[in-house]
């Protein structure tokens, strides 16, 4: 381009674009919009349903406010919260023991290659698998209530877990192991003293984020059934009844924002 | 011609960093502006197109008062006074190109501007102030790929395709090593006399100033101590403009004027 | 110290007796959530069975359902590019209401900042619900939910993108006699091109798995014959899309991971 020179090209100049030339830039554009075009066609979305949506908004939101309940519905949202805190709780601790094992499996320092590979393939399944997907399974597997939702969660938090480890101790110091190992330590010796201390704070800041997101999911995964105040909340749809609906969700914001607060003040004071 | 007249300036802190300064600018004469870190030259500086709100006095350009001007007249204004900044302040992830055209947005509709389509005479005029400040073939490079002195040059560049009736430089080479801090200066007096504008340099090396300077005006404490050729500023008012202790300490520290902390750069990064 | 020189521990007594109560506390915590879940200990002793049960009857995937799929897989793939794409139409503004820089008053940046905590701090799933009493069941619902569910995350990414420009090019196109639109166009946008290409994609790879299980609650995508066939107990065709799932979710990450490689 800068080579190029003569009256007639002075006083023009096209800036280089990433693609390779402008009918290259603007043939992906129009692919891009057509590709919009058609999933607004494949999803069947129409303005005039769009339009009716918007009255029926305005109607949904007058029926939620102001967020209210009865006596009973308070200790049945009181009851769902304090099962979404206690399976949290129980889920990141059973996810966390089982992480561990994992990470060190999954990190390409410390495994041999077919370990490494299983490993890897245990991050790869259980991050890729939305929780509530996770926790339908679950629930058909051991039934209605918060063990699927334990189970859902901690296995979420393998993944998450596992994934965030391995990457701690892939960048480990090697010599401290070596240390370990040269003094006759055994192979377990050499994790507790070699491995650990380097990856403890991680370990300890990982917890207490994954506490934060298991606390949010276990709001939400009792909507298909695996315990949590989210089957109150699909019940109170099912029955039309909004404002305690509001009410539920009002109540998740809240400890959703709180939870999240404490995580990152917590993590903070760690470090 | 540019008119200074009582210029004031006092920030919100409750710094006064103008006090009454008044001078006149015209023909094609380069003014330096010298004086000890926080005496007042970067706020005078940047009050003359009112980056710097100035709190009291008047600036003229020619027939038009700057200070009092409306903000759609003052951009019109602000295209007749071309501005050079210390940190080069160009759009790093833009090219060469687009960085000198943006210089002319005072003259595009935003349609225009939005398209990055700029008259041809623009383009040609960009082309050969290029080749004036010795950048042909540069214009696809991104401005960050460009080394200090070029970028610079780029920055010089944005000013003069403006067709300035008058050129700012606040610290223009106080980011750049001596060879390249003399380069650009004697660029800058270039352009005085080919266009036949004045200058006005905003300058801490009075080396510098003294070598390409027609007139040196000495700013202490927010005030003129010192107007007049290079040739009469003797060691007595050399003395007059860096008095005090910190001020020699200001001289010996070569990049004083662009590492300083002082409140008045604070002050007006802020502003 | 009153330790005698042959005998070392890592803490003094305090320290030893403060971890002690620490992991005693944390032991009884967790214990008392546990019972406080009231689980059928028959349920949590067979459940590693119930599980490997299950899986046995997932296995083999049924191979022939996996055409029936493809019409739900686009529309999870459309519901989460529309979704994005509706997502950071709607944060830009709010970006630059909540960015300290550019908000025009103390009021809007507030606006801003409920309006991106707001939204984050709902689950895509209970988005879901809501759109779905408001439009219907349906794809619709699903774009909805999730593009509301993402103005949060964009727009905060995006404001604190704003934030960390560089204000020097704004002043001197500024100098130069531009309007503050020419600002925007010249300086601001170039600027935070980068980080909101790659927080589009990385949203967009957010949505994708979000897109998985809105049809649980009737929001439209994959969802929708998951539930149905877990319901029919149809496990073969579960693993089917389940494995579809996988391979779509794992796909666009990596596209994802390309494309924020690329603007880097």
């Amino acid at each position: 381009m800068a080579a190029e020179s003569g009256s007639a090209v002075e006083g023009s100049w096209e800036r280089p674009t990433v693609f390779y030339n402008k009918k290259v830039k603007y043939l992906i554009y129009g692919l891009i919009l057509l590709f919009f075009a058609y999933s607004f066609w494949n999803l069947r979305i129409s303005p005039s349903r769009f339009v009716r949506g918007i009255g029926a908004g305005v109607e949904l939101v007058t029926s939620m406010l102001p967020p209210a309940y009865t006596p009973s519905q308070r200790d049945l949202l009181i009851q769902g919260i304090v099962e979404s805190i206690v399976m949290t709780i129980v889920a990141t601790t059973i996810g966390i023991i089982v992480s561990v094992p994992v990470a060190v499996m999954a990190s390409n320092n410390l495994s041999p290659k077919p370990v490494y590979y299983v490993g890897r393939s245990i991050v790869a399944v259980t991050r890729s698998l939305h929780e509530l997907i996770v926790a339908i399974i679950m629930v058909k597997a051991v039934g209605f209530g918060p063990l699927a939702g334990v189970l859902a969660l901690a296995f979420k938090t393998i993944g998450f877990f596992a994934k965030l480890l391995a990457e701690e101790i892939e960048d480990i110091d090697r010599g401290q192991m070596e240390a370990i190992t040269a003094a006759g330590g055994t192979p377990v010796q050499t994790y507790l003293y070699g491995v650990l201390p380097q990856v403890m704070p991680r370990i300890v800041g990982l917890s207490i984020y994954r506490l934060d997101i298991n606390l949010r999911h276990s709001t939400v995964v009792g909507i298909v059934g695996a315990g949590g105040i989210g089957i109150t909340l699909l019940n109170s749809f099912d029955k039309y009844d909004y404002q305690f609906s509001m009410a539920i969700i009002a109540v998740i914001v809240a400890i959703v924002m709180v939870g999240e607060g404490v995580s990152a003040l917590a993590r903070r004071r760690i470090q | 011609m540019l008119t200074v007249d009582n210029l004031e300036k006092t920030y919100d802190s409750g710094d006064k960093a103008l006090k009454g300064v008044s001078f006149e600018v015209s023909g094609n004469e380069i003014v330096a502006i010298i004086g000890p870190s926080g005496a007042g030259k970067s706020t005078l500086v940047r009050s003359i197109n009112r980056l710097t709100e100035p709190t009291g006095g008047r600036v003229s350009l020619d027939d038009t008062e700057v200070t009092g001007l409306d903000k759609s007249a003052l951009r019109d204004v602000r295209r007749d006074m071309g501005m050079i900044f210390q940190e080069f302040n160009l759009v790093e992830r833009l090219t060469v190109m687009e960085n000198i055209l943006s210089g002319r947005l005072g003259y595009l509709s935003t349609w225009n501007a939005f398209r990055r389509n700029f008259p041809p005479e623009d383009i040609k005029r960009a082309r050969e102030i290029l080749s004036r400040v010795n950048l042909e073939g540069v214009e696809n490079n991104r401005a960050d790929e460009l080394s200090g002195g070029q970028r610079q040059r780029v920055g010089i560049a944005r000013a003069v395709i403006q067709r300035p009736k008058i050129l700012l430089a606040d610290e223009p080479t106080s980011a750049l090593d001596p060879d390249t801090s003399r380069e650009v200066m004697s660029l800058l007096t270039d352009i005085a006399h080919e266009d036949d504008i004045p200058i006005i340099i905003n300058i801490h090396e009075v080396d510098l100033a003294v070598d390409y300077a027609d007139r040196i005006i000495g700013l202490s404490d927010g005030e003129i101590v010192f107007n007049g050729p290079p040739d009469d500023l003797d060691q007595a008012a050399r003395d007059e403009i860096y008095r005090g202790g910190e001020s020699i300490a200001d001289r010996e520290e070569p990049s004083a004027g662009s590492s300083t902390g002082s409140d008045d750069v604070i002050a007006e990064r802020g502003d | 110290m009153s330790n005698s020189t042959d005998s070392w521990s890592r803490f003094d007594r305090r320290e030893r007796l403060l971890r002690f109560f620490g992991l005693l506390a944390g032991l009884v915590i967790l214990v008392a959530a546990w019972r406080a879940m009231e689980v059928n200990y028959g349920y949590a002793v067979t459940a590693p069975r119930e599980l490997a049960d299950l899986f046995g009857r997932m296995y083999p995937p049924n191979v022939g359902y996996s055409r029936e799929i493809v019409g739900p897989l686009l529309e999870t793939i459309n519901i989460s590019i529309l979704g994005t794409a509706l997502a950071i139409v709607m944060a830009i503004p709010v970006a630059f209401l909540g960015a300290s820089n550019t908000s025009p008053n103390k009021p809007a940046y507030l606006l801003g900042k409920f309006i991106i905590s707001f939204t984050r701090s709902v689950n895509v799933i209970i988005w879901a619900l809501i759109f779905v009493v408001i439009f219907g069941p349906g794809a619709l619902a699903g774009v909805l939910a999730i593009s509301i569910r993402s103005i949060g995350f964009t727009a905060k990414l995006i404001a604190e993108a704003i934030e960390e420009i560089d204000r020097g090019s704004v002043e001197a196109i500024t100098a130069a006699g531009a309007s503050p639109i020419d600002v925007l166009i010249y300086s601001i946008v170039p600027q935070i091109k980068p980080a909101f290409i790659s927080v589009a994609t990385l949203r967009w790879d957010i949505n994708v798995r979000a897109s998985t299980i809105i049809g649980f609650v009737g929001a439209g995508g994959i969802g929708v014959p998951l539930q149905t066939e877990i319901n029919y107990f149809n496990w073969e065709a579960v693993l089917t899309i389940l494995i579809s799932i996988l391979g779509l979710v794992l796909i666009s990450e990596a596209i994802s991971a390309y494309l924020r490689k690329k603007v880097m």
